[in-house]
């Protein structure tokens, strides 16, 4: 294998029902960073039927390049008719990296693309940089519980592809004015061919609606001391129109259902800010939520690994602090006369 | 109906730990346990078999304790158990495992055809998730992954209707068999072992392969060897900065966070709403 042949950052651009789903624009980000750093372009990868009008959005992102396959067969997702387009674009085109959203089609899509391409695959990476003295893509990945960190590398191997965890990378601010190239590809594609069939696709909206997409988090954790306690949460929540989250002690007490956890066996969260109040900072919970834009902590004690994330610490008792803030903010809510919401 | 489950062997990672000093896993710390996903699976294979009938095997690519596991398969209802164990298998990464692997479900095959291989969702040490959609590839077979239910079993069209989670929902998939299905937690309870099960695993005898034992093997494509990936370093994960630290009386610190907060006014603009 020529490794020099191939060359350029490629995303996968996942999109349900004509919208691109956000993990998709984040990659676009980071792999701009990366194709910066190698002096490439970086392309964007849609797949889809009727998908066209979206590669506009995949340049204002950040991508030079749009590769678009549109054939009434790739109208859902199936891994057996993406792979096909897409392995053939990578073969066509040999792009030196390739990264896929690490979600439940991305996941399915890049394991089968680096089973035929004989390539190296890295599983739910967090870090993503370049080597340049050796022109190598180290992708870095959470390993055994989140407790350390695994930098896996292909060398021999192209494309050098990784799926990246949502939520974790930046996207950039969409640019209006930015241009790029749009490169449509053929396919045969027969839905005879096909030895799978979507029938139908419910959509959940209840659970997203609820955390992931959240501007304010309230999180409690155990140093609430009970489910009465716990209940503070609620009113902080309800004065600054917030979501309110637990740590997995919280679940496992039965304080929150399951789908409102937070960290590495619960939900990613980046919302605007982040209140963290009676919960020590494990890493496994830490990396559920340190991408948020402003992180409150509150914990009694000075040494707890919270305040290392945390934007601004309070020390001091959750019973004593919480009443305070909510009598602030509703201080200030009664002020200008309306509700407190955040953009 | 013949199925096929490949299970893991894995440390528990509950009880795992990491030594500091060397960023390494303490291997004696944690006791080598069935990989929980593959316990579902193999159980949903126990429920398909008493639905229409049929065997259930598994197999395993592991060292020789490995076959503990295909006990406790047994145990939960398996007929047969495989294990291929190989120094040539060693430092695989999901490429070269589903290689390994595929080539034993060849061989299993041989035996007797098989109409679906179930894989967990991912092994809890490795954490990747790759190896089932890459023995799918291998066998040219569809995958099907993230299932949270097997709805219904077609024989005489030889399909079956799955439920498949999604990022947010679900979908309904009809798929030809022979296919792979990768299976999430929810897809059912492991239920308690009755004691003939019990007895029978006791006094089972796994079956042992080495890579002599398959066929049409590519040895460059075994192990370290067939790996594209390998692990570059370890490291602890970077400490973020921290902030500040208010001082003061509770109201001091209350205070000055307000008015920070509302400094950072452009971030998260404080709309007021009539
Ligand atoms: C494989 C694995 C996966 C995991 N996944 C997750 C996950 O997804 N999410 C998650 O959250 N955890 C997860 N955990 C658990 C994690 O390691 C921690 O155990 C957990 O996050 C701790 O929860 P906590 O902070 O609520 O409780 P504790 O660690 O008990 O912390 C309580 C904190 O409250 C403070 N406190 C007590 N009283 C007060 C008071 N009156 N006022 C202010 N502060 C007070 C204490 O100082 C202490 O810091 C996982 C663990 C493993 C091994
Ligand atoms: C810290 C760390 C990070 C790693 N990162 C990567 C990476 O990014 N990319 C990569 O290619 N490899 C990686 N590996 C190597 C990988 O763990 C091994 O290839 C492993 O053999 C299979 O991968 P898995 O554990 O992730 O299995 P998964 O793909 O998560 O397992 C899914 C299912 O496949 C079946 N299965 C998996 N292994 C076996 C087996 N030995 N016998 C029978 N059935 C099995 C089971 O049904 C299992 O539930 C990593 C290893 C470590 C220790």
């Amino acid at each position: 294998m020529n490794l020099s042949e191939y060359q350029g950052v490629w995303v996968f651009i996942e999109q349900n029902e004509g919208e691109i789903e956000g993990v998709s624009l984040e990659l676009l980000g980071a792999g701009r960073t990366l194709a910066d750093k190698l002096e490439v372009p970086l392309a964007g990868v849609l797949l889809g039927d009727g998908v066209r009008s979206l590669a506009n959005q995949v340049v204002y992102y950040g991508a030079d390049e749009v590769y678009i396959i549109d054939h009434p067969v790739l109208k859902d997702y199936r891994t057996e008719s993406y792979m096909k387009g897409v392995i053939e674009l990578a073969e066509k085109y040999k792009p030196e990296i390739f990264l896929y959203g690490a979600t439940p089609n991305g996941k399915d899509l890049a394991s089968a693309v680096a089973t035929d391409l004989s390539t190296g695959l890295t599983a739910d990476t967090t870090m993503l940089d370049i080597d340049l003295e050796n022109r190598l893509f180290e992708a870095s990945r959470p390993a055994f519980g989140g407790n350390i960190m695994a930098t896996i590398l292909c060398k021999k191997h192209r494309p050098q592809m990784a799926t990246v965890r949502p939520k974790v990378m930046k996207a950039l601010e969409v640019d209006h004015t930015r241009i790029g190239k749009i490169i449509e590809e053929t396919i045969s594609l027969k839905e005879e061919d096909m030895r799978t069939k979507v029938i139908q696709i419910v959509k959940d909206v209840s659970k997203k609606a609820n955390l992931a997409d959240a501007h304010v988090i309230i999180c409690g954790g155990k140093g609430m001391g009970d489910l009465q306690n716990f209940q503070l949460l609620y009113s902080l929540a309800d004065s600054i129109g917030a979501s309110v989250g637990g740590t997995r002690d919280v679940v496992e007490a039965g304080w929150l259902p399951h789908h409102l956890q937070i960290g590495q066996t619960g939900e990613t969260v980046t919302p605007k800010i982040y209140f963290a109040v009676g919960l020590s900072g494990a890493i496994q919970h830490t990396v559920g939520m340190k991408n948020s834009e402003i992180i409150i902590a509150i914990n009694k004690d000075p040494n707890a690994p919270i305040f290392d994330v945390a934007t601004y610490g309070i020390v001091g008792d959750a019973m004593e602090i919480l009443p305070k803030l909510i009598e602030q903010f509703n201080e200030l809510k009664n002020h200008t006369g309306g509700e407190l919401s955040y953009v | 109906m013949h199925i096929v489950v490949c299970v893991k062997q894995v440390p528990d990672t509950k009880i795992i730990k990491i030594n500091p000093k060397t960023n390494t896993l303490d291997r004696r710390s944690a006791p080598a346990i069935l990989n929980p996903y593959d316990a579902h699976a193999v159980q949903e294979a126990v429920r398909l078999k008493k639905l229409v009938g049929g065997t259930v095997s598994v197999v395993s690519m592991g060292p020789p304790q490995a076959t503990a596991i295909i006990k406790k398969s047994v145990e939960i209802g398996a007929d047969e158990g495989y294990l291929i164990s190989d120094r040539a298998f060693a430092g695989a990464d999901t490429l070269a495992t589903s290689y390994a692997l595929s080539k034993a479900l060849e061989r299993i095959a041989k035996i007797k055809p098989i109409d679906m291989v179930i894989c967990g969702k991912h092994a809890i040490d490795g954490d990747t998730g790759q190896v089932g959609p890459g023995i799918a590839r291998r066998l040219d077979i569809p995958p099907v992954t993230n299932v949270i239910e097997v709805t219904e079993v077609i024989e005489k069209d030889k399909k079956v209707v799955i439920k498949r989670k999604l990022t947010s929902g679900y979908e309904i998939i009809q798929a030809q068999l022979p296919c792979l299905l990768t299976v999430e937690k929810e897809i059912n309870e492991v239920e308690y072992s009755p004691l003939p099960n019990m007895i029978r695993a006791a006094k089972y005898e796994s079956i042992i392969w080495t890579v002599a034992d398959l066929e049409n093997v590519d040895k460059v494509q075994l192990g370290l060897k067939g790996s594209p990936t390998i692990v570059g370093k370890m490291f602890s994960p970077p400490k973020p900065e921290g902030g500040i630290r208010l001082e003061g009386t509770a109201n001091e610190q209350v205070n000055k966070l307000m008015d920070l907060l509302m400094e950072k006014k452009e971030l998260f603009t404080l709309q007021t709403t009539k």
